[in-house]
């Protein structure tokens, strides 16, 4: 179970009082009669299903109720951080030559592969 | 490949079994093939097995990052039905199950099909009119499935607890006789030998790390770990990793990567003669042939690749499981795992072309692809000899979040595939 940390609250609560919500920042088409159908499967299906960082929509649905952001590793579900809905996505991208910004248990880890061995 | 038979158990009995070949080749990677399947579970196992039994397409590789069947193949509750709600889902989940049913013969390898039985249970009037619709449509359709009443329900499953006093009071089931279980492994490895047989190269240990195209768009090859492999045409087939291998070829796909939960008690004498489901308290359970309890949970919440899941996921199945056959109250579990599933948004696998020229792919079977290996490989195998789908994919394109015809299973079949 994963410790939540709401930046409303103010404090890590358990998973259980938390709805996940989907990929954040997707923002409808101010034109929406007017897009095509390509523009609009877009919009309404396609999510980001990232082997690492993700950002993603949260709701602390049994706590204050109200929709915030995280940024997660979806290897280790760690959370890199949470910050309030309509706050700039934050850039966790390293800039060039410069090592990841990310903590070192933060980092994305490789899973089975590196855990279990070789199939012979 | 020597035939298993029981003259080949025999004659190994009479030389200390020293006459047993290795199931199939590992060759190494020629440069240029027909066609690459990319993933080596029981869906891309199959597929190539199709190719070159139907299509005479042999010279095809199966690359797997891993080794054979360690995916969702092995890590599933092997539970095999095919009465689904739409004509869609029906035309080619019964077509796999009419696969499964001579799927050991077939392969000259026992994958151990055993038709003892899917049993969903009613809890409410929703579910009686949800299951009497699925019933009436699947026997329109020339699917078996039937309405028990609760005496009948426990009857079939004697371990079921009917009392009017239960927390999930059962007001009835819908049975579907030829539904059952199979060996997961087995299938995986008939398929592999079977395939290794006629020519099919089974490459393991081996990780696509990109897809080259030429200049008209079109696939060329992929660069894997053990360097470049050519070939005319891709099929891509990873279960949870699909977006990720698709992403290589600049191809986006509307799939969400959940990890959905299984485990296994110690095992037991056989005392549960069936598959049981319950949508509405979430909980499947079967016995397998070595006697262990396997129940499969639900899937987390959000995107995950941890093949683990949360631990309030198997505590809520377990409650449920407790309540429906209290005899189980004190067995203990064993093992635990997670496997990572593609889901669409309308909860019904993609299978098609993609935008990129020789590109194909088999995605999106979430929480249900086991009992679809069969078909779907075989429906897969097609596809990507002739260039389009078979009639009975003829449904499952990528183009369907386009024009929005929807094959919305989601709503009729609940979470539990």
């Amino acid at each position: 179970m994963l410790l939540i940390h709401c930046p409303y609250c103010g404090e890590d609560r358990s998973e259980l009082e938390f709805r996940a919500a989907g990929d954040a920042h997707i923002a409808r088409p101010a034109n929406i009669a007017a897009i095509s159908d390509e523009e609009f499967a877009d919009y309404f299906f396609l999510r980001d299903n990232p082997k690492g960082l993700i950002y993603e929509r949260w709701r602390h649905i049994h706590g204050c109720g109200r929709f915030f952001n995280a940024v997660r590793d979806t290897v280790s579900d760690k959370f890199v951080m949470t910050y309030k809905a309509g706050e700039p996505k934050p850039d966790l991208s390293p800039a060039p030559g410069v090592a990841p910004a990310l903590p070192a248990d933060s980092r994305p880890v490789e899973t089975y592969e590196a855990t279990e061995g070789r199939a012979e | 490949m020597r035939k298993y038979s029981v003259f080949a158990v025999a004659r190994e009995a009479m030389r200390a079994h020293k006459g047993w070949e290795a199931q199939w080749t590992s060759p190494e990677p020629r440069s240029q093939y027909d066609v690459i399947i990319i993933g080596g579970g029981g869906h891309g196992l199959g597929a190539a097995y199709y190719l070159a039994k139907e299509h005479g397409i042999t010279n095809v590789a199966v690359i797997e990052k891993g080794w054979l069947g360690g995916g969702n193949t092995g890590r599933n509750t092997t539970i095999i039905r095919s009465n689904y709600l739409y004509e869609e889902s029906m035309d080619i989940y019964e077509h796999s199950l009419k696969l499964w049913e001579g799927l050991s013969q077939e392969l000259n390898y026992n994958v151990m099909y055993s038709p003892r039985g899917v049993m969903m249970l009613s809890h409410n009037i929703h579910d009686s009119q949800v299951f009497k619709r699925h019933i009436h449509a699947n026997r329109l359709y020339g699917i078996d499935n039937e309405w028990l009443t609760p005496e009948q329900a426990k009857d079939y499953c004697p371990p079921l607890d009917i009392s009017a006093s239960a927390r999930y009071p059962i007001n009835g089931a819908a049975l579907q006789r030829r539904g059952g279980t199979a060996r997961h492994d087995a299938v995986a490895w008939g398929y592999a030998r079977a395939a290794s047989d006629r020519g099919v190269h089974v490459i393991q240990n081996c990780e696509v790390k990109a897809i080259r195209r030429g200049p008209d768009g079109a696939v060329t090859g992929v660069e894997t770990t053990k360097g470049f492999i050519g070939a005319k045409k891709i099929g891509v087939s990873a279960s949870g990793h699909n977006s990720m291998v698709l992403a290589m070829a600049d191809v986006r796909l509307p799939l969400q990567s959940n990890p959905l939960q299984a485990l296994v008690s110690e095992p037991l004498k056989p005392i549960f003669p069936c598959v049981v489901m319950s949508n509405t308290v979430h909980a499947y359970i079967s016995q397998s042939d070595k006697g262990e309890l396997v129940i499969g949970a639900g899937t987390d919440q959000f995107n995950s690749y941890s093949q683990t899941g949360g631990l309030q996921i198997i505590t809520h199945t377990l409650d449920a499981i407790c309540e429906l056959f209290p005899i189980f109250r004190r067995v203990k579990m064993m093992r635990q795992w997670g496997g990572i599933t593609d889901n669409t948004p309308d909860r019904s696998p993609i299978q098609g072309v993609t935008p990129v020229p020789n590109l194909f792919v088999n995605c999106g079977w979430g929480t249900g692809g086991f009992k679809a290996t069969p078909g779907s490989a075989h429906l897969f195998a097609h596809l990507i000899a002739r260039g389009e789908p078979h009639r009975l994919a003829a449904g499952l394109t990528l183009d369907r979040f386009r024009t929005g015809r929807l094959i919305d299973e989601a709503a009729a079949a609940a979470v539990a595939h």
